[in-house]
């Protein structure tokens, strides 16, 4: 905290020069900002000399990838950022608050700044597992800044809390409030932080990445919301986002930023039609857009654009690599996986999680099926099944004509040779007390395949296949970027030599330009290789470019199989049309601003003993394309 | 939760079954005579083995195990060879004030652990977690006897302030209290720092932060309790330090209480003595572990025991 006194303490300027200071409808203008981290080797600017605006009822959206300052700008303006050690070194904040006064939020003391934290400036941020007390119910920490900044007492505070609750369409608010947060779903709990956040109705919402931990179907509601409540309360609204589907759809105006400085700011059209600045120009090229696949069978690279160089990607190219003539290379029938759940003194089963529910395809020779569903759906649990990872209770795999689900000791470890795994977090699955090297070359121990000299070159040979030179391997994974530890994990992946790759969620924790690069290297590697490839994604949009076929999951049941052409242009299922339609797209003429607003969730998978799902089985609509008929389409 | 104390307390009894084992075979491995000191030194052989067969001693050791056990399940634990008064009778007038002493001295390494682990968690890298820490270290290295005869130096000896031994008023549980707390608050200290520290990097701190909550609100409400969860933990295992660290602070203080019967009882090899207090200090360990799952539990909205 700085020692410097406030500029405007309440009362002692006059109203007139203040309104003197900001046009009308501006909420927040911020002039020439600067921040800084000191750290003890070197000090880091994290923010450059940055200006910009908000107005009433407006939504300006900043965008930019991990580490270009957008999330350092939005802490500033809290004036939270000191709290991570950043310091503001030069510019103003100028806000209005709700009482009308306008005062500099960088020369601000400690007690206004709390005044106005929670009642004139409300932020929600992008992990709502995480942002929320664990150990308080959503009643108390809702009505804990009404109590603050309304004074008002428990009980009127809670009553207005409900009254939160309701706005935000949370169904059975009242028993919500008494809830604990791990008692809710992700969705919910964001619907809670939202309720937290205008429970003293700001001028000005900062929405730090508030969908980027969400299913699509979710993520629409809750970007529904926002934009209902904005219009609603008539605030400012900063939306702080990489994905730029949700700009697309929210925003009024853009903010791109690019290593700490603005690069282009505009009104929303503009920027996605007609951006100016060659950064902007290459982060557009590396979003993927649901459709623009469309009349292609087979999968392409994204045409990528460098930022240093003028060379244009190449135009799509589509990739057939498919080898159907082989027979499938696997082959999964009516494949069951439940886990128990116990209760009671003798840790009874009364009920189970019903996470795969006779799942049954076939996956070719260089061919990608994807596997797409929404959180719960048991998408993942598929693939651990396949690897033996999670017990399964019936059903039969194949790989390359022989029964696996059968096998135990060094035939599965064998086995494991032959499917290899690339998980979702590219930090937390590689070791980091070894170095990379090691990571790559322990499969080639493990299974005897290399040792010694012969290891090593297969290792620089390995990272060469994934873009990295090969004195990598001598350094540790901190030293690494999210994108660069990745290759490294889909070297690894490689090191065995496998015929099949389950790739989950692989990049769905990257940067667009950087998830763009990856599913470029997936994508080669599998024209040279033949690989056949698992995809499981819940982002529809890159499963169109990388898949050539498409199994969408719910409930743990596949409820629709089939080419990817098919299943994009002519979905058949009702929860496949949902989920297609929930799905942001990165071009502004194409949102679609008043849906209805819904509060549904996604229905739980678990189950008593012995209350069965029911199973529709699948019926062909198309060449290759299988559609669940379920008689009560409705219900999704 | 009831069912969950219910199998707590049905898994008491293998423990307790394989602790008296334990205990039983350990303490007849003892080198040394019972009989023979329980008759005097100047006894002759005669008398001796008179005393060995009215204590039971002459009776092969698994006779003697049976009769141990039975007695045991009846609540019977014999009388104590020295005094030949009823072993339970010996130990009750000596458990309260062990009890008392512990709880005071968890009291004071709660406090004063938790204390300058949140300072040093607050002020990090910082003086006052420099110093927390070095006091810490210094408790954690200090031997607990060595502590004792210190304070009694200072405190009693050279103030005069606070009496030296015995049990009478409050003022005697200050100074062995404190003694037998300290390596317990430096553990609890660098616990609750480590704890703490993380804690105040979770995204729920900076949400409440940006609700406006002051600073004092932010640590003592909302990291406080996240921060709890794992030291509570802590407390259960540190409880047995501090009945096992009673025995010497007692010996040093002269403190009426079980750790100086048993250290008495372990000199005279007063075998009834020795078996039913361990029996009784994993009992009581057990007891206060399970207390504080409870605990765990009610600090803690995640976790359901079932």
């Amino acid at each position: 905290m700085t020692t410097e006194p406030a500029v405007n303490v309440p009362n002692t300027s006059s109203p007139a020069r203040d309104t003197a200071e900001l046009p009308a409808q501006r909420v927040t203008q911020v002039s020439n900002l600067t921040v800084s981290f000191a750290t003890s080797e070197r000090t880091v600017v994290a923010v450059n000399n940055l200006s910009f605006h908000v107005d009433r009822g407006e939504t300006l959206a900043i965008v930019g990838e991990s580490g270009s300052g957008k999330s350092v700008t939005s802490l500033s303006l809290m004036r939270l950022v000191e709290h991570g050690g950043g310091k503001i070194t030069q510019g103003s904040l100028m806000l209005r608050r709700n009482s009308g006064q306008i005062l500099d939020l960088a020369k601000a003391d400690g007690h206004t700044l709390r005044g106005i934290r929670g009642a004139d400036i409300a932020m929600i941020f992008q992990e709502p597992m995480t942002s929320l007390n664990p150990v308080f119910t959503i009643g108390d920490q809702i009505s804990e800044s009404i109590r603050l900044h309304q004074g008002k007492d428990r009980t009127a505070a809670l009553a207005e809390a409900l009254r939160m609750l309701e706005l935000v369409r949370i169904p059975e608010a009242r028993q919500v409030l008494q809830r604990h947060p791990h008692q809710l779903s992700g969705g919910m709990r964001q619907r809670a932080m939202i309720a937290m956040a205008l429970a003293c109705r700001p001028a000005l919402l900062i929405a730090d990445e508030p969908t980027t931990a969400l299913d699509v179907t979710i993520q629409a509601q809750i970007l529904q919301l926002i934009r209902t409540l904005q219009e609603e309360m008539h605030m400012g609204v900063m939306f702080i986002t990489h994905d730029m589907g949700v700009v697309a759809e929210v925003a009024d105006r853009v903010l791109v930023m690019y290593r700490g400085e603005k690069v282009e700011e505009g009104e929303t059209g503009a920027i996605f039609h007609a951006p100016q600045h060659r950064y902007t120009q290459a982060l557009l090229s590396a979003v993927p857009k649901l459709g623009t696949m469309q009349g292609h069978d087979y999968p392409a690279k994204f045409p990528l654009l460098q930022m240093d160089s003028d060379t244009r990607g190449q135009a799509l190219e589509p990739q057939k690599t498919v080898k159907e003539e082989a027979g499938p290379v696997l082959r999964v029938k009516d494949l069951i996986t439940r886990f128990p759940v116990r209760s009671g003194l003798f840790g009874k089963v009364t009920k189970q999680v019903h996470a795969v529910e006779k799942v049954s395809f076939d996956l070719y020779p260089g061919e990608t099926l994807a596997l797409v569903g929404e959180s719960g759906c048991g998408k993942s649990t598929t693939g651990r099944s396949l690897l033996r990872l999670v017990e399964t209770q019936s059903g039969t795999i194949e790989f390359a004509g022989q029964r696996i689900d059968t096998l135990a000791g060094p035939a599965l470890q064998r086995l494991r040779r032959d499917i290899q795994f690339i998980f979702q977090d590219p930090f937390a699955s590689l070791d980091p007390r070894v170095t990379v090297g090691f990571s790559i070359m322990e499969p080639l121990l493990v299974h005897k395949m290399a040792t010694g000299k012969e290891a090593q070159e297969r290792v620089d040979w390995l990272l060469e296949k994934v873009g990295l030179p090969p004195e990598f391997a001598q350094r540790y994974p901190h030293e690494f970027s999210g994108g660069q530890r990745q290759r490294i994990a889909i070297a690894r992946a490689l090191a065995s030599n496998p015929k099949v790759v389950i790739a989950d969620e692989s990049v769905s924790a990257l940067d667009v330009s950087i998830q763009a690069q990856i599913v470029n290297l997936l994508l080669d590697l599998q024209k040279e290789f033949g690989l056949a490839f698992l995809f499981i994604s819940h982002d529809m949009a890159v499963v169109e470019r990388v898949s050539h076929r498409v199994a969408v999951m719910y409930l743990g049941q596949i409820v629709e199989i089939g080419p990817r052409r098919a299943i994009f242009e002519n979905p058949q299922h009702p929860y496949t049309k949902k989920l297609m339609d929930a799905v942001p797209v990165a071009d502004p003429n194409r949102r679609n601003r008043h849906r209805p607003l819904l509060s549904d969730e996604i229905p739980s998978p678990v189950r008593a003993l012995g209350d069965e799902p029911l199973l529709a089985p699948l019926q062909e609509v198309g060449p290759g394309h299988f559609v669940a008929r379920h008689a009560v389409s409705g219900a999704f | 939760m009831l069912n969950y104390v219910l199998k707590r307390l049905l898994g008491l009894i293998p423990t307790l079954l394989i602790v008296a084992v334990l205990v039983f075979l350990f303490v007849h491995l003892l080198p040394g005579d019972p009989a023979r000191l329980a008759a005097g030194p100047e006894a002759d052989e005669a008398t001796v083995q008179l005393v060995r067969q009215d204590l039971g001693l002459d009776k092969p050791m698994h006779e003697q195990f049976v009769t141990y056990f039975s007695n045991a399940l009846r609540g019977e634990f014999g009388k104590s060879l020295r005094t030949k008064r009823p072993v339970s009778e010996e130990i009750s007038v000596r458990f309260l004030p062990t009890l008392y002493l512990t709880l005071a001295s968890m009291g004071w390494s709660v406090l004063f652990g938790m204390g300058i682990g949140i300072v040093s968690a607050v002020w990090r890298n910082r003086w006052p977690d420099r110093l927390g820490m070095t006091l810490a270290v210094s408790g954690i290295s200090f031997p607990a006897f060595a502590l004792g005869m210190l304070f009694m130096q200072v405190f009693s000896v050279q103030l005069g302030w606070l009496p030296s031994i015995g049990a009478d008023s409050w003022k005697h549980y200050i100074l062995p209290s404190l003694t037998l707390g300290a390596a317990v608050a430096a553990v609890m200290a660098r616990f609750t720092r480590a704890s703490f520290v993380e804690i105040m990097q979770e995204d729920f701190v900076r949400t409440a932060r940006a609700k406006g909550v002051s600073e004092p609100v932010v640590v003592l409400k909302h990291c406080l309790r996240n921060a709890m969860i794992p030291v509570v933990t802590m407390m259960g295992l540190q409880f047995g330090f501090l009945l096992g660290g009673s025995i010497v602070v007692e010996v040093v203080f002269n403190w009426p209480g079980m750790g100086r019967l048993l250290v008495d009882a372990v000199d005279m090899r007063d075998y009834p003595i020795i078996q039913t207090e361990v029996l009784l200090f994993s009992l009581e360990f057990i007891l206060i572990n399970l207390v504080v799952d409870i605990l765990y539990a009610v600090i803690n909205p995640t976790i359901h025991y079932k």
